[in-house]
């Protein structure tokens, strides 16, 4: 039962190390990052926006993406809910009201899709050899010169959003919208903010954008929703949306919470050099203990086996003594008897002579 | 196997006629299957053979391949801990069988992760060029490469007794204790982060499956599947292999099954007792009335609950053919919780008809990689000394 | 580096210290075990 014993302690070594990481072994729990200053976005204004797909257009142009069947000024696409995909870096939707509900006089919401260039971003963090970059003006960058395709990166992005070319045998890419990076570096606007004709996009730091965007909604209250999705959001996005529906209504989640990407794996992550550390003694312990155990079970087992013998042996030779007596006694009995019939007959030879 | 389709198949050119066995042409043409879809995977791109897409980029090759293959060849690391470093020396025979489908699981893991990844042979780069260090595949990777380098080098006595080199089976055998550590270590590793992989993902994989416990979930099941999947293999491999066991490994047998039924037993109930606490910490007991609800305690009480009362029931009663079926029943639930995780619990907001299902060809390559797993599981066994101790090492390893 | 701005920054740094450590432990916890057991008495 021992055995068992020593089993379940390990497991409970086990067990408690899940508990530690499932609470805060948390490295940064105690700290506070603020992202890089002066860093610039992009606001979305949902109640502009009419769904023109002229920043798609836009895009496509810009990073010289391949043509899609249908031309950017087909607005029967929006009848389909799309998302990015390895050809389209933006989307635009269409969001109609919800049938059933009374609301279908309502005029349909209109939201552009891409890249939010998270402060943390989830692709980053999950990428294992460091393919995204979070830039210090904002947008987050891939290197296709290391990525292997592993696409981890599409399972971690809460907003579904980097693509792959599957159809690529030899080079095949993620594709996602980079803030147009290059433009800005070279003090140009991103492709789509150039082309949008409503101001629905607007380009600049993200501190100021939050202002910008909290003025706008204190200045048209009854037409804009009190709040900016993407100010906390995952712990904060760059490309942020104010609107005059719930966001729900324009196809956005409202249940990512707040917590940054990198957090959400930081306790498992803490708990892989205690493993290191601790297992290899734990272990050492358990090998060195059960070594012992057998070494004194065999100890014990040759002491036994000693014993026994031993004890046969006294047994052996108490029989074999008492053998070899009754023997002599035996022997001593006849000898007597035989000098004894010896003497008579020569006493009876005598006295007839 | 059967003389008489060897015969019937039997080709009249053909000198060795028992080539030609049922289970050598039914492998044959999985294998040539096989390498038809390979060359159009590396030749015209994954969308050629798989129905991967932007929402679901892991397919069935990660769902089972990698990762129930990952937890299936577990046997490795749980039987070379329990002989070496517990000191149970009853279930020696069992080690050299469960080290060698632990190298081949993980050998296997590696030649499917090649036909996922979209630039295999950039592979090495998370160890040449960058590091992600934040990235928990980043440390599944170490992990699991070192982990396959300790696991040939524990494999590597048997090719070397069977090649005749004393001196370097020697000294392998003398690393014994510290690779076992070592095994365990990064098993427990890689094993647990292949879970918290998916803690990055709240938002894509259902609350009943996503939990901050998803680390020790994967590692304590890995356990289980590891204890079943020796029991499983030592019962193919009495079936198809015993004129190659030796007289130490058939009489072990039965005490392998016995000890790893109730080790098992005991463990499924210590996981049955902490997803009942995954549940209650996050306070998702509404959830159970639900649709996903109700597939997940299938997984619960069909695949956990009831193979832990199954081998409790057949190691009271000594039941090896009950403790048999339920090694099987278990490993199939491991597989299918893995399978849940990756493929049906994620992304359980996406409509039906943008879920994803595999390609026949990507089942066609999974298929192949076990079938090739097999064959060369076979190949060493009846030439190795891997169910038999070799004559001239009868020293004990 | 001076400042970390983002967590994705500074785990990148931490992580990275950590596993070298991690690699460091392991070949020092081996060969610390070779000292310890070195002289027990053979049985």
């Amino acid at each position: 039962m021992s055995i068992s014993r020593r089993k379940f302690l390990g497991w409970l070594g086990a067990a408690g190390m899940g508990t530690a990481m499932g609470s805060s072994a948390d490295a940064a729990s105690n700290k506070h990052f603020t992202g890089y200053p002066g860093s610039m976005g992009v606001l979305h204004d949902i109640n502009r926006c009419v769904g023109c797909r002229s920043c798609e257009a836009a895009c496509n142009k810009v990073n010289e993406l391949q043509s899609p069947d249908q031309v950017f000024t087909d607005l029967s696409v929006l009848d389909k809910k799309r998302r990015t995909t390895s050809d389209a870096y933006t989307v635009v939707n269409r969001y109609d009201p919800a049938t059933g509900t009374g609301r279908e006089k309502e005029e349909p919401v209109f939201r552009k899709i891409q890249c939010n260039h998270c402060l943390e971003p989830a692709c980053a963090s999950a990428c294992f050899v460091r393919a995204f970059t979070k830039t210090k003006e904002g947008a987050v960058t891939y290197d296709a010169s290391v990525c292997v395709g592993c696409r981890y990166c599409m399972i971690a992005c809460p907003f579904n959003i980097p693509a792959y070319e599957y159809d690529e045998a030899f080079t095949p890419r993620v594709m996602k919208c980079t803030m147009c990076h290059p433009r800005i570096m070279k003090g140009q606007i991103p492709g789509c903010v150039e082309s949008c004709p409503k101001e629905a996009l607007t380009f600049g730091k993200r501190d100021d954008l939050i202002k910008i965007a909290n003025e706008r909604i204190q200045k048209y209250p009854d037409s804009y929703v009190d709040h900016i999705y993407g100010e906390h959001e995952m712990g904060g996005t760059n490309w942020l949306y104010i609107s005059d529906v719930p966001f729900e209504r324009a196809g956005m989640r409202e249940d990512l919470g707040i917590t940054p990407a990198p957090q959400l794996t930081s306790g498992a992550l803490a708990g892989v050099p205690i493993v290191v550390g601790l297992w290899p003694v734990l272990l050492t312990g358990i090998y060195a203990m059960s070594k012992r155990k057998e070494k004194i079970a065999q100890e014990e087992e040759a002491q036994a086996v000693a014993q026994a013998v031993a004890g046969t042996e006294a047994e052996a030779e108490k029989k074999l003594s008492a053998a070899l007596a009754k023997a002599a006694k035996d022997k001593e009995t006849v000898v007597k008897k035989e000098v004894k019939k010896a003497l008579e007959e020569a006493a009876k030879a005598k006295e007839e002579s | 196997m059967s003389q008489e389709a060897a015969v019937a198949g039997k080709a009249p050119f053909t000198p060795d006629r028992s080539l030609f066995t049922r289970f050598n042409v039914i492998a044959g043409i999985i294998v040539i299957i096989g390498l038809v879809i390979t060359i159009l995977r590396f030749s015209g791109g994954l969308a050629t053979v798989t129905n991967l897409d932007d929402n679901y980029p892991w397919g069935i090759w990660i769902g089972f391949d990698l990762m129930a293959g990952v937890a299936l060849a577990a046997g490795g690391f749980v039987t070379s801990a329990a002989v070496y470093v517990f000191g149970m020396k009853r279930y020696h025979s069992a080690v050299r069988p469960a080290i060698l489908t632990g190298f081949l699981g993980y050998a296997l893991v590696v030649v499917a992760l090649h036909y996922d990844v979209g630039r295999p042979w950039r592979l090495p780069y998370p160890f040449i060029m960058q590091q992600g260090t934040t990235s928990l595949l980043f440390e599944v990777a170490a992990c699991v490469a070192l982990y396959l380098t300790v696991l040939f080098v524990e494999f590597s006595s048997a090719p070397l007794e069977w090649l005749g080199l004393k001196k370097a089976r020697n000294i392998v055998v003398r690393l014994t204790i510290l690779l076992t550590i070592f095994g365990v270590v990064l098993s427990t590793l890689h094993q647990s982060s292949l879970g918290a992989l998916f803690l990055i993902a709240p938002s894509k994989l259902h609350p009943l499956w996503y939990s901050g416990y998803l680390p020790v979930f994967f590692f304590i099941s890995s356990i289980i599947a590891g204890l079943s999947m020796v029991i499983f293999e030592s019962t193919l491999s009495h079936r198809y292999f015993a004129h190659k066991m030796d007289e130490t490994h058939l009489r072990e047998k039965e005490g392998v099954a016995l000890g790893f039924g109730k080790a098992a037993s005991l463990v499924l109930a210590g996981y049955f007792a902490i997803k009942v606490i995954g549940i209650s910490v996050d306070n998702n007991w509404h959830l159970l009335g639900t649709c996903y609800g109700a597939w997940f305690l299938v997984e619960l009480l069909g695949f956990v609950a009831l193979p832990c009362f199954l081998y409790a029931v057949g190691v009271r009663d000594k039941n090896l053919t009950l403790i048999k079926w339920t090694s099987g029943l278990t490993v199939f639930g491991v597989a299918l919780n893995r399978l849940n995780v990756c493929l049906i619990a994620f992304n359980w907001h996406l409509p039906s008809d943008e879920k994803y299902f595999p390609h026949w060809m990507e089942i066609g390559i999974s298929v192949f990689v076990v079938t090739l797993g097999i064959i060369v599981f076979r190949f060493i066994v009846t030439r190795m000394p891997i169910l038999y101790e070799h004559p001239d090492y009868k020293d004990g390893h | 580096m001076d400042v970390f701005y983002t967590l994705q920054d500074f785990m990148t740094y931490t992580k990275g210290v950590t596993y070298l450590l991690m690699a460091a432990i392991l070949l020092g916890m081996a060969g610390f075990w070779c000292f310890l057991t070195d002289r027990d008495e053979d049985e």
